[in-house]
Order: C-alpha cells, then sequence, then structure tokens
C-alpha cells in the first residue's frame, strides 16, 4: 500500500466512529432511558399477597380483560408521596383501576401512610423482598406500568407521574386501548 | 456582581483565544516575528482571564450563593468548607469550567517554558492549543454555563450528595483533568510539526516532560478515584470497567505508550509518524471520555449530566479536533521520514514491540467501551460489557507485556551484541524460574492468572534491580544515574506491584456473608470477628446503624493475641434522602480486612444484620503501585543534571 493511503486509515475510522456515535444522539433517542425490554411482552403472572390486612392482594391472572395501571411505590418513597394525589384523581376522575405493588415496605410504615396520603389502589400487593421488582425489571420506585386488556405491558414511566406526562403519555394509549 | 465580572472574564478569554488561534499561525505561515510572539502574550492573559472566571464561581461556592443556578443545585449550607470549594469542579458545568482553566494554564506554561523552541513551532502549536481552548469556551458560555442567575433565590441549595463528599474524591477531579487536558500539548505539539514537516530530537526532547507531567497527573487521578470507588462504594472492588473508569484508561495506555516512543525518538530518530499519531490520539481520547461520560450516550454509575444537546456539542468539538488532525496527518504523514532501521536485537525494538501491546489494550477498552454504543446505533438492542471480556483478551497481553518490560531497559540502543545482552538476564530469569517452582509446589494459590502475574512482577522488579547495580557499578555511582533512569526504574517497579497487588486482591481474597447479632462469630482468611454490639445513633447530618466488631488473628498464640475493632457503619441522610455505607477498612500488611454492614433484619427483636467481610491480599501494593508510576513521571521530568548546572552557571 501506498504510504498516502496508509495515513488515510485513521481519519477513515475516526469518520466511521463518528457517524456510529452520531446516529443514536441525533436520533433523538435518550439514552439514559433504555427501552424496557418488557415493554410488548405479557406481564410477570406471579400473584402477590396483601399488603395490609383488609386490602387485595394483586393478582395480574385476575384483571386481564381491560387495561390497567401497575405503580410500583413504598411509603419510604418521597417521590411517591408526591404523585399519590395525582394517582388518586386518575382512579377518581378518570376511572382507572390502579394496583399497588408495594415495594419492600412494613405494614406497619404502610397503613399510616395510606391514610395520610389517600389510597388509589384498587388492590395493593406486597413485595417485601423485591422480587416482582426483579421480575418487572423495575430498578427504583416510583416506577408505573400500563398493561392492556390481554395482559401485554405497553408502557413503563420511571418516576412520579404528573397532570402534565398523564396527558402526553398515559391519556393517549389508554385512550387507543378502549377503542 | 463577581459572578458577573467571572462570566465576563471569560467571554473576553473566548475572544482572545479565538485572536491566538487565528494570528500567530497566519503569523508564522508568513514569517513575522511580532505576530508569533503575540501567541505568548494572549496565552498568559488567558490564564488570567480563566482564574477570574474560575475564582469567581469558587468565591461563589464558598459563600454559599444561592442566586447562582449552580450553586444552589450542587452546594448547600450544611456542606463543610472544603466539599463548598470542591463542589465547583463536582458538577458539569463547573468542572467545564476547570477543563477550559486547565487549558488555558497549560498553554501559559508553553508560553513561558518554550521560549528557546524555533518561534514558528512554539507560535503554530499555540495557535492549535487556543483552537481547542477558545472550542470548549463556546461549550461552557453556550451550553454549560455555571454563571447563570436564578430569581427568586432559595433559601437552600440541594446538592447535598453524601457519597461525593469525601477527600479522595474532591481532589480527584483536578488531577484527572490536569492529565486529559495536559495532552492537549502534545496533540498541538503534532499539528504543528505536522505544519512544519519537522519531527526530531530537539522536538521530542521538548515535548517528554510535558508528556510526563500530564502522565504522572492522570495517573493520579485514577488512583484516587480507584481508592475512592474502594472504600465509599463498599463493593469491595477497586475497578469496574465502567465507561467513566475506561474513559480515563484509554487515554493512559495511549499516553504511556506515547512516552516510550519519545524516547525512541529523541535517541534513535526513528518512529516518527506512529508518534505523531500516538499524540493526536491521547488527547483524542481524552476528547472522547469528556464527551461519552458527559453525553449519556453510555449510561454509567457516574454520569452527572445527561443532555444530548451537549453531547452533540461536544461530538462536534471531537470531530473538529481529531478530524482536523488526522485530516493534516494523512495529508503530511506520507512525507516524514523515519531513520526506521531496527535491529532486531536492540532496545527499540523492544519498546516498538512494547508499544504494540499498550495500543492494543487501549484498542481493547476502546472496542469494549464502545460495544453497547455500536449495538444500539445497528440497532440490536442494549447490551453491556463486562469484567470476563476485559480478562479474556488483558490478561493474556501481560505475560509478553512483561517479559519485555524487563528486558527493555537493559538492552542497548541501536544493535546489540547478543551473547553480552542476554548474559544480563541470566541471573533474574534464573531466579524468577526458581520462584516459579517454589510457588507452584507449595500450598499458596497458584492459579495461572497469579502465576503469570506474581511471576510478571518479579522478573521485572529482578531485571530492574540487576540494571541498577549493572548501571552504577560502585557505590558513588549510584549518584550519578540520572533522575530520569531513576524515574523510570520507579514507574516500571510501579507497574510491578499493581499487577502483583491486582492478582493477590482478585485471585487470592477470601469473602463472607453471614446474619450477625451481638456475639456471633465469624472466621474469614485466619481472623475471626466477634460481633460487640450495635448502635444506633444521630451524627451531624445523619442517622446511622453502627456495628462494633473485635478482631483478632488466628494465628496469635493465646498469651499475646491482640485485638483490634471494626465499625463499619450505615448511614441515612435525611436531607438528600441517601443511604450510604460506610465499610471498615483495615490494613493488616500488604493485605486488607474489609467489612460493609448490609440489611438489618426487621423482624428480629434485637439488632441483626447481614455483614460482608472481605480479605483482599496485597491490595495496599496495588495502590501503593499507582503512587510509584506518579512519582516516577515526576523523577523523569527533572532535566538532565548538565542542563541543571549549565542553568546554574547561566544564573551565577
Amino acid at each position: 500500500m501506498k504510504p498516502q493511503i496508509f495515513a488515510l486509515v485513521p481519519l477513515l475510522l475516526f469518520i466511521g466512529l463518528v457517524a456510529l456515535v452520531a446516529v443514536p444522539l441525533l436520533r433523538g433517542t435518550d439514552p439514559a432511558k433504555p427501552e424496557s425490554p418488557m415493554i410488548g411482552r405479557a406481564a410477570p403472572a406471579a400473584a402477590l399477597p396483601p399488603a395490609l390486612a383488609g386490602v387485595q392482594g394483586f393478582a395480574p391472572a385476575e384483571i386481564s380483560g381491560k387495561p390497567a395501571v401497575i405503580n410500583f411505590f413504598a411509603s419510604w418513597c418521597v417521590p411517591c408521596q408526591a404523585e399519590q394525589p395525582f394517582l388518586a384523581r386518575m382512579a377518581r376522575e378518570y376511572g382507572i383501576a390502579i394496583y399497588g405493588v408495594n415495594y419492600k415496605d412494613k405494614p406497619a410504615a404502610l397503613a399510616p401512610w395510606l391514610q395520610k396520603h389517600g389510597n388509589p389502589f384498587t388492590a395493593i400487593g406486597a413485595d417485601a423482598d423485591g422480587r416482582a421488582a426483579i421480575d418487572w425489571g423495575v430498578y427504583g420506585v416510583p416506577e408505573t406500568f400500563v398493561i392492556d386488556s390481554a395482559g401485554i405491558i405497553r408502557l413503563r414511566h420511571v418516576g412520579p407521574v404528573t397532570a402534565a406526562e398523564y396527558e402526553k403519555i398515559f391519556a393517549p394509549l389508554l385512550a387507543e386501548m378502549k377503542k | 456582581m463577581i459572578i458577573e465580572l467571572g462570566h465576563f472574564a471569560l467571554v473576553l478569554a473566548f475572544f482572545l483565544a479565538l485572536l491566538q488561534a487565528a494570528v500567530p499561525l497566519v503569523g508564522a505561515a508568513q514569517n513575522r516575528r511580532s505576530w508569533m510572539v503575540f501567541a505568548r502574550q494572549t496565552a498568559w492573559s488567558s490564564l488570567g482571564l480563566c482564574t477570574i472566571a474560575f475564582v469567581a464561581l469558587m468565591h461563589a461556592y464558598a459563600l454559599s450563593d444561592f442566586s447562582v443556578k449552580n450553586v444552589v443545585e450542587n452546594s448547600h449550607t450544611l456542606k463543610p468548607l472544603l466539599y463548598k470549594l470542591a463542589g465547583t469542579w463536582g458538577n458539569h458545568e463547573g468542572s467545564m469550567l476547570l477543563w477550559v482553566w486547565m487549558l488555558s494554564f497549560w498553554g501559559a506554561m508553553v508560553a513561558e517554558r518554550g521560549k528557546n523552541l524555533p518561534a514558528t513551532l512554539q507560535a503554530r502549536a499555540l495557535g492549535f492549543q487556543a483552537m481547542v481552548t477558545a472550542g470548549f469556551m463556546l461549550f461552557v458560555l453556550a451550553a454549560s454555563n455555571p454563571f447563570t442567575r436564578i430569581d427568586p433565590a432559595p433559601p437552600e441549595g440541594f446538592g447535598l450528595n453524601p457519597v461525593l463528599q469525601d477527600p479522595a474524591l474532591a481532589i480527584h477531579p483536578p488531577f484527572l483533568y490536569a492529565g486529559y487536558v495536559g495532552f492537549s500539548v502534545a496533540f498541538c505539539f503534532a499539528m504543528a510539526a505536522l505544519l512544519e514537516k519537522k519531527i526530531d530530537a530537539v522536538w521530542a526532547g521538548f515535548l517528554r516532560p510535558w508528556v510526563l507531567a500530564a502522565w504522572a497527573a492522570l495517573t493520579v487521578g485514577i488512583a484516587l478515584g480507584s481508592i475512592w470507588a474502594y472504600y465509599e462504594l463498599g463493593w469491595g472492588g477497586f475497578w469496574f470497567w465502567d465507561p467513566v473508569e475506561n474513559a480515563a484508561l484509554m487515554p493512559w495506555l495511549s499516553g504511556t505508550a506515547l512516552l516510550h516512543c519519545l524516547s525512541v525518538l529523541e535517541k534513535r530518530g526513528a518512529m516518527k509518524n506512529w508518534t505523531i499519531f500516538l499524540a493526536i490520539l491521547s488527547f483524542s481520547l481524552s476528547l472522547l471520555g469528556a464527551f461519552l461520560v458527559r453525553s449519556g450516550v453510555l449510561t454509567s454509575v457516574h454520569a452527572f449530566a445527561l443532555d444530548p444537546a451537549r453531547g452533540v456539542f461536544l461530538l462536534a468539538l471531537l470531530g473538529l479536533a481529531t478530524g482536523g488532525a488526522l485530516f493534516l496527518y494523512a495529508l503530511r504523514a506520507p512525507y516524514i521520514r523515519g531513520a526506521a532501521l531496527f535491529r532486531p536485537f536492540s532496545r527499540e525494538t523492544v519498546l516498538l514491540l512494547n508499544n504494540v501491546f499498550l495500543f492494543a489494550a487501549a484498542a481493547t477498552v476502546f472496542m469494549g467501551t464502545l460495544y453497547p454504543l455500536f449495538m444500539s446505533a445497528l440497532g440490536l438492542g442494549s447490551v453491556s460489557v463486562g469484567a470476563p471480556y476485559y480478562a479474556a483478551v488483558l490478561l493474556p497481553m501481560l505475560l509478553p507485556f512483561m517479559a519485555m518490560m524487563g528486558l527493555a531497559p537493559a538492552m542497548p540502543w541501536r544493535a546489540g551484541k547478543p551473547r553480552t545482552t542476554l548474559k544480563r538476564f541470566a541471573a533474574p530469569l534464573l531466579l524468577t524460574l526458581g520462584a516459579g517452582a517454589v510457588l507452584f509446589f507449595s500450598p499458596l494459590p497458584s492459579t495461572p492468572v497469579v502465576m503469570v502475574s506474581m511471576l510478571g512482577a518479579l522478573w521485572v522488579v529482578l531485571t530492574l534491580g540487576q540494571d541498577v547495580l549493572r548501571k552504577a557499578g560502585s557505590l558513588r555511582g549510584f549518584l550519578y544515574l540520572p533522575a530520569r533512569y531513576y524515574g523510570m526504574v520507579l514507574a516500571h517497579a510501579g507497574f510491578a506491584l499493581i499487577v502483583a497487588g491486582a492478582a493477590g486482591a482478585t485471585q487470592a481474597h477470601s469473602e463472607e456473608i453471614r446474619w450477625m447479632a451481638a456475639g456471633d462469630r465469624l472466621r474469614v482468611a485466619g481472623y475471626e470477628l466477634v460481633m460487640l454490639n450495635a448502635v444506633s445513633d444521630i451524627g451531624p447530618n445523619f442517622n446511622r446503624d453502627k456495628a462494633v466488631f473485635s478482631v483478632r488473628n488466628l494465628a496469635d498464640s493465646a498469651a499475646d493475641t491482640e485485638y483490634f475493632f471494626m465499625t463499619p457503619e450505615k448511614r441515612w441522610y435525611p436531607e438528600s434522602e441517601k443511604a450510604t455505607s460506610e465499610a471498615a477498612l483495615s490494613l493488616r500488611g500488604f493485605d486488607m480486612l474489609y467489612a460493609v454492614l448490609g440489611d438489618e433484619d426487621e423482624k428480629s427483636a434485637s439488632p441483626r444484620f447481614v455483614l460482608r467481610v472481605y480479605y483482599h491480599p496485597l491490595i495496599a501494593l496495588l495502590f501503593a503501585g499507582a503512587g510509584f508510576i506518579a512519582l516516577g513521571g515526576v523523577l523523569s521530568m527533572l532535566p538532565p543534571r548538565a542542563a541543571r548546572a549549565r542553568k546554574k552557571e547561566a544564573q551565577a
């Protein structure tokens, strides 16, 4: 090979590298939030025992037939507290069934917390050892999932649900699924 | 007001950098002396202005001026003053300002120390340095402005991340950045030399201390980060092949290769193109590191500024700097000829081979770090590459690499006489093989990895020792060996220590995990831990669970058993809602006993905790080795005795 061509190799390799890196950047996908591999799959079927005396446990098998929202939360989690009023509004005003999964929590802490911040949940399953969170691919609370009537996970939302995010992300999906 | 002054100083510095990027280069092309000297003046003014900008921000941190957005987001009145000040560079905007300051600092140093260089070479190098600086100044001003005000000013800031409040971490970024940015000097001199079409021993000799300084600072920066991860994260590991760690390791490997090339170029006038290429590569990898960490294209536990707009900006900077440099390289490199006559039995040949390994190691880390990115760009999903990959690729390279590391210092330049040279290695080789036999038949753990690492380290140390003795000749002779030579010895010995320490800590470690309540005993690696009690109390700004263990070495006889205490803690910082684990570390000789308090058993009436205990043999060697390397780098920077004497005479 001629030296002239040989000296071009680093430049060409570099251009290739920049192109590869630029693709995901310019495509606008937020790399900090990788698409959950759970989306499009059936929700984990494991039933969870009631988190408190007097509430229903969370059994994914029993809720099929209509879309549902599943919210992973804990009484020790402050963002969960922040989204609680809005979850209550979702349940009350929009008539959405929200199923809670109480992540690594204690009944003694949960009961007064629900009394103070309201209980928007149709049922609350206990995930005391965090196993359900692993099955669902949750890496922190709060996280919120939407499953469709066939029990397929359609959306995963990390962090508290706000009114604006509800309008932008949840509402269109829920409306589409109702059709 | 002071903040606005800082902002203004940075804007001024930006325009000054634009001038410095144009005037000296034109001056050098047209051979106008005053235009070239202009670069020296602007380099100093730029340093002054950047210092004003940086001190202004630091001042806001010291006073907790919460009308500055950056301070609100990253500081808190409860922080001790040291961490308030360190907070200046503990965030994205501030750290980029530090980066800019470092660039201008190195620029001013080049302006000062390079007065004896050919005027055109210095002017061109400073011109390129100003281009890089201007790019980063624009990035700070346009996309990461730390001087933005916030109105109304909140009464309290929310930056109180307890994990980051640590002395090692407070001084880690300045060292790291001094290293990253220090490679810009090599980069700019490589570009200037390409323009001049002249790469010679003078050029290499001038560049060497700059590369050494950057490289030593980078070594310290990496070591501090690793030490911090070791004791603060509580995972019992010191290197996680995290993208952020790799981002620092790549320029280090490339910079190490560059250093050795500069020696060859200085002594033998060979490997010119390769040296230029490594100079471009080292700084480009630093830029790539900045881009990877700051753009968030790779998620990492350390990443703290995930903003795609910034990513695009940094990618553009990287593309312009590296793309421009490689373009110039493609144009000019074919016309640069080295005195490439490599005899097989010479030091330059061994150094060339070592270069191949260093480059291969850098390429390995590069591939491993960017692999997830390639996969996602090609739409093949998210994957991550872990320690097994690096171990599988890098470990086989270690043996030949260390073999040559032992050979190189004792090899003569040009053509050596095989017979006399080989004799020098007879004693170290026999000793190493003998030690290998002993290790193999001893009860100590002797996996292939341990064997290779320990014997490789021993071989390096023995050959170094033999070489020092031979070169010194007599007792007086030790005094006459140059500082540069001792620097090399120290750095190579440091590398051997790192290899030995890493092998001990990762291959021969013990680990125990168990539920522990008061009175329970746990044995690990010949030590016995007895849990005395557990206390919950309240610290200055945290609540904690603390368990007290009394520990003794089982090998001690009953009469003179020495007890010592270990108190691992679990802290909860209500202000920032963060939990941290304060591991208890106890150095036993070169080994480390390491205890971490885990989850509490909520159901148990009396306090009961999960306790993880690690025993890491020889880990002290690892951290000492990094210190040796950095010290060796500094020692090698000292000018030769003759030059010092000449300077003294000139002053007298």
